[in-house]
């Protein structure tokens, strides 16, 4: 191949630094093959490869298994196989770090279409450093369509290795092999650029590879995050998406994987041997016509990102603010969406993070030159900022500027930590801070004030380098408040009120005071408070279409059921609803896309061939989705009490909290509360508010509970079960003691 | 004015305000709405011209389920 760098630096100065820092020649005469395994081809069948590939990095056996048919009708696909394969591994004791814990990432049935928008998706499964649960994390890149395409339906990684590995998956060659590491680098802007120039046979080649990796961050911490790659074709470069929440990079590295490759000869129309590929094409053309026709009108996904919210959720009062407290800001408007646009993303450019996808919103911000840390000076690429990391390291952090924002995307990204989980734990240091729970002596000489984005990326580096208040911060928000109170004397009572987390997860990054159903929709979740299961905030607190608890519990059913159904299929949830057709105002349910429902049971039925209706979507998510319970009740989570939320999440925690929405909390004391606020002190008139929002989230979780046919405990019923064809035998044997 | 806007009660210093101006009221700058004054849809291009008046029943439901 040819040493002529030509990825993912954007400046020949940059790429010449790189060429004279990195031989690959040298690195390849190093290479030591551990074990190499090879097998017989198949095509796929309507989506499906019938078998998984199992690797144990710690005795190098790697072996494939079948997948029979109950494990596709119960499981169906992608975060449904993942559940299903740690299960089996593990036992209830099970910790993340130990041998026996496993990654397995699966992209479902339905992913590496091509023909249909947004089916690029893998899901990631483990038991999370964080959680002591299980954990789901979605991803886009090219990684798990390439393992489709070279053979099998998920891969399932176990045991732990003495030293790195890079495992390579050759879907030209039809073999497996375990590389000791020989040298790459650890960050993945490099180590992607890299692996694609050392496993690809030319430049014309490099969009044949898919890459999975972490970063330096991700080896002191419990919140490391991993790195999918796509290849971008007009910029020729390497680029990154992340499977970031819960810790996968963390465990991934603990394994001592340095990364996995995935190479195919190339993508064709049909790989999935889909049954009825005219039908998919229909309903994609349709799709990628709306976004032609709507996108500039209404989100502009392909001029903003996901981050076209920014400016909206500020003007909502949902951009989180100084850890939660507001939900926006009299600077928001200096982080407004269109700045990204104009200033800042590429725009006209192909930027989909799978091919066919007409969304093109993974933006990227090109000649980024890092002012701080190992790579300053480099022009690089930022990929993002989407939404949440504009939120999390920028306005929860009280960061007003999207200079310091672009660059601790860009080093939570190579370094693999999660930018959510990042934004929130510094809000949550920085609120400490000037509490004065934490000071200068504590965080090493940081002044960890709200705003102060220097302080903020030093504390990123010192992570990442294994150094200093960094490492503390790598713990997360729940380790943290036992860290402050135990050491450092804090009032646990006001850490457990502003520390932003449920079930050892970082909250993401939305304010969810003004809308109960959205308190249940983060904590209520089976991994932790990420809004991929429902996000109902303007259902509930601005178009007021959920009034009653049944209402509410109805939402709460439907929408994590129907959102779970893209993790089993290998889907883009964006893709659903960031998009409207123009006659969407016709329909009953509006709010549910409901033709872009009907799009994906058509693309179901191409690609299975079999018919698949609402109610069927519903059943086939229900089923994991209960699995996903009792698999934390089986470790002993999963219950009423884990899903509590902070109060931070349900109401004013502090006086001027209260103060900032005076106004509203008064006439909802008086109107809805029948407390009088006339000539009370702030403090009389929280404890009264705090009383009744507690007691309306319990009222909730009861309703709740009955919509998903659970007990008053959170345990899903036997009864249940055998409704919804989930009753197996080890799930009965779990739940039984708690009906 | 008293009207009823997203099946709440919404009181108004003013008497007449087109829909326009309710939207720039209550900072709803969404993108992806769809409006109803008394049952009967309101197009965009529609919103500066159309007044809402004492009592009237108005729905501006917001698009967005995802995030």
């Amino acid at each position: 191949m040819s040493k002529c760098l030509y990825l993912h630096f954007t400046t020949e100065t940059n790429r010449k630094q790189y060429i004279m820092g990195h031989n690959l020649s040298e690195l390849k005469a190093k290479q030591k093959t551990l074990q190499s395994w090879s097998y017989v081809w198949h095509p796929i069948e309507k989506g499906y490869n019938n078998r998984t590939l199992y690797i144990n990095v710690g005795n190098c056996e790697i072996k494939e298994k079948p997948v029979s048919q109950q494990m596709k009708d119960k499981f169906v696909g992608g975060k449904g196989f993942g559940l299903r394969l740690l299960w089996d591994a593990t036992t209830p004791t099970t910790k993340w770090n130990d041998p026996e814990n496993e990654i397995i990432i699966s992209p479902g049935p339905l992913g590496g279409i091509t023909q249909y928008s947004g089916a690029g998706k893998s899901l990631v499964v483990t038991i999370s450093p964080q959680t002591d649960s299980i954990m789901d994390s979605n991803v886009g890149g090219f990684f798990g369509p390439f393992l489709k395409f070279s053979g099998f339906d998920a891969i399932e990684l176990q045991g732990k290795s003495e030293k790195d590995l890079i495992i390579f998956i050759d879907g030209v060659n039809h073999k497996i092999e375990i590389i000791e590491d020989p040298g790459f680098s650890v960050d993945s802007h490099i180590m992607g650029e890299e692996l694609t120039e050392y496993f690809a046979e030319d430049e014309k080649d490099a969009k044949n590879i898919g890459i999975v990796s972490s970063g330096a961050a991700a080896e002191h911490s419990l919140i490391g995050m991993l790195n999918f790659t796509f290849w971008d074709n007009k910029r020729k470069m390497v680029r990154l998406k992340q499977a970031g929440r819960g810790g996968t990079g963390t465990v991934f590295r603990n394994k001592n994987i340095k990364a996995i490759v995935a190479k195919i000869p190339g993508v064709q129309g049909n790989l999935n041997n889909v049954v009825d590929l005219e039908k998919i094409m229909t309903v994609g053309r349709d799709y990628a016509g709306e976004m032609r026709d709507l996108d500039d009108k209404q989100n502009q996904m392909k001029k903003k990102g996901t981050a076209n919210i920014v400016n909206v959720m500020s003007d909502y009062d949902l951009l989180p603010t100084h850890n939660f407290k507001y939900g926006t800001h009299k600077d928001a408007i200096k982080i407004h969406s269109d700045l990204l646009r104009d200033k800042w993303f590429t725009l006209g450019i192909n930027d989909g993070c799978w091919i066919g996808c007409a969304m093109q919103c993974a933006k990227g911000a090109d000649n980024f030159e890092l002012k701080t840390g190992p790579y300053k000076g480099s022009k690089v690429i930022v990929d993002g900022p989407e939404y949440e990391t504009a939120a999390g390291l920028g306005s929860n952090c009280g960061i007003f500027d999207y200079q310091p924002i672009l660059e601790a995307n860009f080093y939570c990204d190579t370094y693999g930590i999660c930018t959510i989980t990042w934004g929130t734990i510094v809000a949550f240091i920085m609120e400490c801070y000037e509490n004065g729970i934490i000071n200068k002596d504590i965080t090493g000489g940081l002044e960890l004030n709200f705003g102060n984005a220097e302080a903020a990326l030093e504390l990123l580096h010192q992570l990442a380098r294994g150094e200093g208040f960094g490492i503390i911060a790598g713990t997360g928000v729940r380790q943290m408040k036992k860290l402050f109170v135990e050491k450092y004397g804090a009032d646990p009572k006001f850490l457990q009120d502003i520390g932003m987390e449920n079930k050892g997860l970082e909250y993401s990054q939305y304010v969810s005071k003004e809308s109960l159903a959205q308190q249940g929709g983060y904590a209520m979740t089976n991994k932790g408070p990420q809004h991929d299961e429902a996000w109902l905030i303007f259902m509930d607190m601005v178009n007021n279409q959920i009034p009653s608890f049944d209402d509410k519990a109805n939402a709460l059913h439907w929408f994590p059921m129907f959102r779970t159904w893209f993790g089993l299929q290998g889907l883009c949830k964006i893709v659903w609803n960031d998009v409207t057709p123009a006659d969407n105002k016709l329909e009953k349910e509006p709010h549910k896309i409901p033709k872009h429902v009907r799009n994906y049971l058509a693309v179901y039925e191409g690609v299975t061939g079999n018919k698949l209706d609402e109610e069927g979507l519903i059943r086939q998510s229900e089923r994991v989705y209960n699995f996903q319970r009792i698999f934390n009740i089986r470790r002993g989570y999963g219950l009423r009490k884990h899903d509590a939320q902070p109060y931070r999440a349900a109401g004013p925690v502090t006086v001027e909290e209260y103060l900032s929405r005076e106004e509203r909390y008064d006439k909802q004391l008086k109107e809805i509360i029948g407390f009088d606020p006339q000539g009370k002190s702030v403090e009389e008139k929280m404890a009264v508010l705090r009383k009744h929002r507690e007691d309306q989230y319990e009222k909730l979780l009861d309703a709740v509970y009955e919509r998903r046919g659970w007990t008053k405990n959170g345990v899903p019923k036997i009864e249940h079960l055998k409704n919804i064809g989930m009753d197996l035998p080890e799930l009965i044997e779990v739940i039984k003691p708690l009906q | 004015m008293k009207i009823t806007l997203n099946n709440r009660e919404e009181i108004f210093t003013s008497d007449k305000l087109t829909i326009a101006e309710i939207m720039d009221l209550k900072k709803f700058t969404f993108s992806k709405i769809i409006v109803k004054l008394n049952d009967i849809f309101i197009e965009k291009e529609d919103y500066d011209k159309t007044f809402v008046k004492e009592s009237d029943n108005l729905i501006i439901l917001h698009l967005l389920a995802g995030g």
